[in-house]
């Protein structure tokens, strides 16, 4: 198990360093930007730029010390439009924001995804089920960001019952959280109605049954786990959608995550900072795949750990 | 072992179409959503044509105002008639989920095609990359490549300007620049929206390259990119509706997160996502500009899926959710 | 004394094309100790009867219709399966009734260790605390055969072979001493000797416990070695039951010959093609008129088309053999079957 982890983690490296690969790339060659003599950029930010990507050089000996900077020293640059602030700067003071977001999130959606879920593969084809099925896929198809100004509306506007801006207490949480939760909740729903459905059709349930286990234990001790698996799979992109989510849902709410530094950043053309905000995305993307893929094998003991 | 199952596709024959047809027939919500989506494309394209009031036409004496019998939906902050542009991000929207999905769709079962079709070391490469791909958070990407290339000073731009210029000569006016904007978000989604479809289609393909009747074409000299083309992407084409159905709502989908975050359809240009940001900036004093929008586009994405669960159910009975 | 006894058992299904029922009208009793060896072609209703007796059909889709499933205690009182409600059922499964299903690939939960799911069964109906649960299953585990138990017991499915894991499941199914076990099809899926292995298994239980045993095979030899008595299963009807020597030697259903002559026997020439019933089984959709088997039958009277064959006791007095066919015509059916006998002399 350990050797499968390790090996899990370690096959990110290159998957992550073609990124970053890009990413360098994409920022050094991209027209258009700071780089170019026509944009007027602060001296200050100039000469930072010149540091950090030593523009006089090759861009291949560029690229060597830029990755060298940020592998050996975790240093992402400085960002144009804060010309005393640095990327890592801005990042640690942002990504804890945005990962509590999306952890509550997250936590919120499986805890009220996966018992609808259960409770519809229950009670299948009957109309809780139906209505429980319709109201998910309506709840997987209205935007983050339809929802939340309409929620804003009801609760924030109307009844007055949520702050709904900033994210200072957990009465200023409950709004995005719910926003940014509903529709991975709806996708873990439908996942685990069928992941139910599948599992308690099979052999090894009837056996359960055949002991003598109460419905209950049968459920929890013996269908839930295979019923979860297509669930915990869909951990990775769910957490993905959260991050990407979180971008609407920073800016509608005004929370100081990564997601409202990034859009700036992209309206700013503040080329080094989006290209340090992305690293940061796809560390946590790739890493939250990874742990998933260990997760799974962890809860099956048939995936195979050699490999 | 996040891959969607794929299963060997059924002989397809006449039977099987109609089969799937009288199933669909009996799922009301598809059926319903099916209209609804195209009363909603009717409307997109014909409204444009008939109304008086063009999209970007302002008028900051009138302001915003409520529904009414001159503007049915209400006016933007600068007078602007809602349905006009409401109706002109129903034509983005549509264009988005025509261009993009139908590039993903050429891009998607080619790869899979091929991969699956030529089978060992072209297919291990092939299926390697779209792995890869997968674990890259992919609209992060699409944003990334926004940010660095939607601008004037690109290859791309003098691409769009040379296509464009050959039905509008003054395409390199500034005043298209929205216009390129769009047309790269529909390529980049495009081109980032095919993984799911290569995997689905190399699958089907895997199951039916054995087939008595691709040797049949095999034996009567039909090529290599013959009997992908011609006879094992058609048959596997229940799978291959079934998915794109399901990508359309998603590319459009992100095209209205884009705009929403200010990064895709710019304004004078209209769409569904910027009409909701617009909407949301004032949605205590004019909630009718959030609500139209946000109506509309939950609305279309909705229906999309409610059309894309029954043609899962009716294309594919061996997944359908009831046993 | 029987210790379970069906009467007149209906079990239905609902399908696309109607109520199919796939038990009609079964009535068995088993005695304490005795094996009742069940036999029928595959779908003919042997795996949804052994169902039906603990109440573990795919519901909603099947139900029991009718009749009752009465199981006897030995103090003499009496619980019918058929209407129990589920806190009885709860108490009556794995614990005085036990089941031993078919596919031993699927039928352990491939997530939890074998220790688990084995000691769960003690943990609910004996009370026990985990250890001294893992303790018993590891002594069982150690009585069914299996090397190095207690390492077994931190084993996954998987990590064992099909015949290991059926021994595990009877194993399971014995933790509890129960007064009847129900073995559907138990050895199909394993190859000979480990059949032969699993065979003794449960007969050295019924032995030592004095357990009751269903046992419900398409595989006449495997009856002909362990059964007491067997009772023939044609279109979800019993059509002949009786001692398995006169079943084998004496019997009175041409389907019963039809499966006696289908048997491989050890005399049969290699390469020789066995002669399989012609025709293929019925589905029991809408009401039944005239005997089910008499488009299959070479002795069909006119009466079979009209009435339903009842069941009449026939062979020697007190054997309790009972058939369900009109025809008298004995020895012009078992002339078809030569070397019954000699077959069954070689048969251990
Ligand atoms: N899940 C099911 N759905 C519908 N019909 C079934 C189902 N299971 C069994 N049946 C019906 O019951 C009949 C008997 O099945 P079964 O008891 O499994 O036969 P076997 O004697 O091979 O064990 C079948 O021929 C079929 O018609
Ligand atoms: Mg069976």
């Amino acid at each position: 198990m350990i050797r499968f982890v390790l090996r899990r983690l370690l096959s990110l490296v290159p998957t992550l360093l073609l990124a970053v690969t890009l990413v360098f790339f994409l920022v050094r060659l991209a027209p258009g930007g700071p780089f170019d003599q026509e944009r007027s950029v602060p001296p200050e930010v100039l000469a930072a730029l010149e540091a950090k990507y030593r523009l006089s050089d090759p861009v291949w000996v560029q690229y060597k010390d830029w990755l060298a900077d940020l592998l050996l020293r975790g240093s992402l640059g400085p960002t144009f439009k804060y010309p005393n602030r640095t990327v890592n700067e801005i990042i640690a003071l942002s990504l804890p924001v945005s990962i509590q977001l999306g952890l509550w999130a997250m936590l919120f959606a499986l805890a009220l995804g996966v018992p609808l879920g259960v409770v519809g593969a229950m009670r299948q084809n009957r109309w809780p089920d139906a209505l429980a099925t319709a109201i998910a896929l309506v709840g997987l198809s209205v935007p983050r960001f339809v929802l939340a100004p309409l929620l804003i509306m009801l609760f924030g506007l109307t009844l007055y019952w949520l702050p709904v801006a900033r994210f200072d207490s957990w009465r200023h949480m409950v709004l995005p959280v719910f926003c940014a939760a509903l529709p991975m909740a709806a996708h873990v729903a439908r996942l685990t109605r069928a992941g139910m459905l599948e599992v308690v059709r099979s052999d090894f349930v009837r056996t359960a049954r055949a002991k003598g286990l109460s419905e209950r234990s049968v459920v929890l001790r013996h269908a839930l786990r295979g019923g979860l698996l297509p669930v915990v799979s869909y951990l990775g992109p769910g957490f993905s959608g959260l991050l990407v989510g979180s971008l609407v849902i920073e800016k509608i709410f005004d929370i100081p995550g990564m997601g409202r530094y990034f859009v700036e950043a992209f309206q700013n053309r503040d080329y080094n900072l989006i290209a340090g905000l992305s690293i940061v995305y796809g560390v946590l993307l790739m890493g939250s795949n990874a742990l998933v893929d260990i997760a799974y094998a962890w809860l099956d003991p048939r995936v195979e750990l050699g490999r | 072992m996040n891959e969607p199952t794929t299963k060997p596709a059924p002989a397809v024959g006449a039977s099987q179409w109609s089969d799937a047809w009288r199933r669909l027939r009996k799922n009301r919500a598809a059926l319903v959503s099916a209209a609804v989506l195209v009363a909603l494309a009717v409307v997109s394209v014909v409204q444009p044509m008939l109304s008086a009031l063009p999209y970007d036409r302002a008028d900051l004496a009138l302001g915003p105002t409520p529904p009414s019998a001159a503007h049915w939906l209400g006016t933007d902050l600068y007078g602007r008639d809602l349905l006009s542009r409401l109706c002109f991000g129903g034509r983005v929207s549509l264009a988005v989920g025509l261009v993009s999905t139908g590039l993903s769709f050429v891009i998607g079962t080619s790869w899979g095609g091929i991969a699956g079709y030529f089978g060992g070391r072209v297919d291990q490469l092939m299926m390697r990359v779209v792995d890869v791909l997968y674990t890259f958070p992919l609209i992060i990407f699409v944003i990334l490549v926004l940010a660095f290339f939607a601008h004037q000073d690109t290859v791309f731009y003098e691409a769009f300007v040379a296509v464009y210029g050959l039905v509008n000569e003054r395409a390199r006016d500034p005043g298209y620049l929205p216009l390129y904007r769009l047309f790269f978000v529909f390529f980049a989604l495009g081109s980032v929206s095919w993984l799911t479809m290569a995997r689905i289609v190399r699958g089907q393909v895997i199951s039916l390259r054995e087939q008595p009747f691709i040797e049949a074409a095999r034996s009567i000299g039909v090529g290599h990119l013959g009997i992908v083309f011609g006879h094992l992407v058609p048959n596997a084409l229940g799978p291959i509706i079934v998915y794109t159905a399901l990508t359309i709502p998603e590319v459009m989908l992100v095209e209205a997160f884009l705009s929403f975050l200010g990064l895709g359809t710019e304004e004078p240009l209209s769409s569904w996502g910027l009409l909701v940001a617009g909407g949301a900036e004032t949605l205590d004093i004019y909630p009718w500009l959030i609500a139209f929008p946000g109506l509309v586009l939950s609305l279309t994405l909705v229906s999309f899926n409610f059309l894309g669960d029954g043609l899962r159910d009716a294309l594919d009975p061996r997944v359908r959710r009831d046993s | 004394m029987s210790v379970l006894e069906i009467r007149e058992l209906v079990t239905e299904f609902r399908t696309d094309d109607g109520v199919v029922r796939a038990v009609d009208g079964v009535s068995l009793s088993i005695a304490r100790g005795e094996v009742l060896g069940l036999v029928g072609e595959s779908g003919s209703g042997k795996s949804v009867t052994s169902l039906s007796i603990l109440r573990l059909l795919p519901e909603p889709a099947a139900r029991i219709a009718g009749g009752s499933i009465l199981l006897r205690s030995k103090s003499g009182g009496e619980l019918d399966l058929a209407r129990a409600t589920k806190a009885e059922l709860a108490r009556v499964r794995g614990d005085r009734v036990a089941m031993v299903f078919q596919d031993p690939m699927t039928s352990l939960n491939p997530y939890l260790r074998i220790g688990t799911q084995l000691a769960e069964v003690l943990e609910l109906h004996r009370g026990m605390a985990r250890p001294e649960a893992w303790e018993r299953s590891r002594a069982m585990l150690e009585a069914v055969g299996i090397p190095d138990p207690g390492r077994r017991l931190n084993d996954h499915p998987h990590q064992l072979s099909g015949g290991m894991r059926q021994r595990v499941m009877i194993a399971m199914a014995l933790l509890c001493e129960p007064e009847l076990l129900l073995a559907d099809e138990p050895t199909t899926a394993l190859d000979v000797t480990i059949q032969a292995q699993i065979l003794e298994l449960v007969d050295a239980q019924r032995q030592r416990t004095g357990a009751a045993v269903l046992l419900v095979t398409h595989d006449l030899g495997v009856v002909a070695r362990v059964a007491d008595r067997v009772a023939v299963m044609y279109a979800g009807r019993i059509v002949e039951e009786g001692p398995t020597e006169a079943i084998f030697a004496e019997p009175f259903h041409p389907y019963t010959v039809g499966l006696a002559r289908s048997v491989p026997r050890l005399d049969t020439p290699r390469g020789r093609r066995l002669e399989p019933i012609r025709g293929m089984p019925p589905r029991n959709l809408g009401p039944r008129r005239g005997c089910s088997f008499r488009a299959r039958c070479d002795f069909a009277l006119e009466v079979c088309a009209e009435l339903d064959p009842e069941r009449r006791a026939v062979g020697a007095e007190g054997s309790r053999h009972l058939v369900r066919c009109h025809s008298d015509d004995v020895a012009k059916m078992r002339a078809t079957l030569p070397g019954v006998a000699r077959r069954l002399e070689v048969l251990p």
